[in-house]
């Protein structure tokens, strides 16, 4: 193992064992990020990376919820991006936020079918037909919620087969087609590449989740911290962010 | 079981390294119990365990538990003797398949199941085709995930048992002029009763406490396909008290199938 690795192990051990910060160097920058955009944020990093030389994001990925227990715990972090704005909430009335979160990128809900869409459906009313198979999140998840939401919105009372633990779960049944629809994010549609088919809902029915970012106030990089948010916020980050299927705010 | 005594009597006392390893091995089964029963509402109990998610979700576990055990039973056991007594080709392959769901997570059981037996699947799209059935989503789906993870318990307890048997007995009886039939059922099934039923008992057990290839093959329906596990977990998200209740439920109706078998017929494990 090199130095460098070395390093690095000894950084995340001193995390790990929550032992304090004091063997973070400056130009580490810690983000802990919902889940949901690991792969966008995996490329925002990079281009951070390029863009300010010597500087290294490291992703701390896991649902908002665990994060913002994590913060809240006292886990050394620099940088907080949620995907619902309720964590965000608790994590600024816990007084570890710096100023005001920025709202950085929206996710639209969309139907989601298997690749050729082989039952037909052409909008949120379809899921009110018992014959079809359907699907959603679970209520408790924030996807089950949203989607509930938008069949409310719509006025469709839905014929529901399976309530899945998780967005990804609800993917994984209708990229097998054993499922005729479901509702997940624009962004689950698009990571599911060509197995799976998005159908738009309208905007007056869908439902907005937003993503907001902020630097925090144990944060052990504040420069760091706040060059990141930018660099989100930016041109650049946002136009990453919407090659994945997020919408700017 | 302890009936070895003349050797033992020189070490009275176990060495003390046994009791605090063994002692810590206890200890994993008993502190995630502890937290339970810590975590318990025991005033609200009543009133979260007739909940309607509650009551379906029982019912629902204990047809399809039931069902697979009948299941496993009826396939299970020609498939041990099939192990136990013919010398077919490419047994030791046979045995690590049946073998297998003890071993793979669930999830990708369930997974599998559902490339094979859904509706866009390899078995389960002819099927569709000629008789209409979807398994996904259903009730017989359920049955037919548990009884995937939970059959092997019953197929290798009863297959040890049918080796481990005195052949003898049965030639006896069959030189004496009993039928096949007569030899199965009047000596070969007396004989490995207590193994069948203790393999009847953790393939029920197992089947009661089946979560992943269920959720996975099976999707998650309350009155459908909510099984007490399935309900177990989704309540953890939002209603953490019905999700302790209903653990303390199963908790309780497996201990008390596990301890009151136990001394009549585990012996045979």
């Amino acid at each position: 193992m090199d130095r460098r690795g070395f390093n690095k192990l000894v950084t995340l051990a001193l995390f790990a064992f929550g032992v304090g910060c004091s063997g973070t160097t400056s130009s580490e920058v810690l983000v802990s990020a919902a889940a949901s955009l690991t792969d966008a944020f995996a490329e925002v990093e990079a281009a951070f990376e390029t863009a300010n030389p010597g500087v290294d994001v490291v992703l701390n990925l896991g649902s908002s919820s665990s994060l913002r227990q994590q913060i809240l715990e006292g886990a050394p972090a620099d940088v907080f991006a949620s995907a619902n704005s309720s964590n965000m909430d608790q994590v600024v009335a816990g007084g570890e936020a710096v100023g005001e979160p920025t709202t950085f990128a929206l996710n639209l809900l969309q139907i989601a079918v298997p690749a050729g869409n082989p039952a037909g459906i052409t909008g949120l009313q379809d899921f009110a037909n018992e014959d079809l198979l359907i699907g959603l999140c679970a209520e408790d998840v924030p996807c089950g919620d949203f989607g509930r939401q938008a069949l409310a919105n719509a006025g469709v009372i839905a014929a529901i087969d399976t309530n899945e633990p998780d967005v990804r779960a609800l993917l994984t049944k209708i990229e097998a087609g054993e499922l005729d629809a479901g509702i997940t994010y624009v962004t689950d549609v698009r990571s599911a590449g060509g197995a799976v088919e998005g159908i738009v809902i309208p905007d007056d029915v869908n439902v907005v989740a937003t993503y907001p970012i902020v630097r925090l106030t144990s944060a052990p990089n504040p420069d760091g911290a706040a060059a990141f948010v930018t660099f989100v916020l930016s041109g650049p980050g946002q136009t990453i962010l919407a090659s994945y299927g997020f919408t700017s705010p | 079981m302890n009936d070895d005594k003349p050797q033992r009597r020189s070490e009275r006392r176990p060495a003390l390294v046994l009791v605090v390893l063994g002692g810590l091995g206890l200890l994993v089964f008993v502190v995630p119990l502890v937290g339970l029963l810590v975590r318990t509402p025991w005033s609200r109990l009543p009133e979260l365990l007739s909940g309607d998610v509650v009551i379906d979700a029982l019912r629902l576990s204990l047809v399809t538990s039931l069902a697979a055990t009948a299941i496993a039973a009826l396939m299970g056991v020609p498939l041990a003797w099939l192990m136990a007594r013919v010398d077919f080709p490419g047994r030791s392959i046979v045995r690590g398949l049946v073998t297998l769901p003890l071993v793979l997570p669930p999830v990708v059981g369930g997974a599998a199941l559902l490339f094979a037996l859904g509706r866009r699947g390899l078995v389960g799209e002819p099927l569709n085709e000629a008789t209409g059935l979807v398994l996904p989503f259903s009730t017989l789906g359920v049955v037919v995930a548990t009884t995937f993870v939970a059959m092997p318990f019953l197929v290798i307890t009863v297959e040890g048992a049918l080796r481990n048997l005195d052949q003898r007995y049965e030639g006896a009886a069959a030189t004496l002029g009993a039928g096949r039939w007569t030899v199965l059922r009047r000596v070969t099934l007396p004989m490995i009763a207590p193994s069948l039923v203790a393999g009847l008992v953790l393939t029920w057990a197992r089947a009661f406490g089946e979560f992943g290839a269920t959720i996975t093959f099976a999707g998650n329906l309350q009155g459908r396909t909510q099984t007490l596990p399935l309900a177990v977990f989704v309540a953890l998200e939002s209603d953490r008290d019905t999700a302790v209740a209903v653990s303390l439920v199963m908790v309780v109706v497996s201990l008390i199938v596990l301890v009151a078998l136990r001394d009549r017929w585990w012996r045979a494990l």
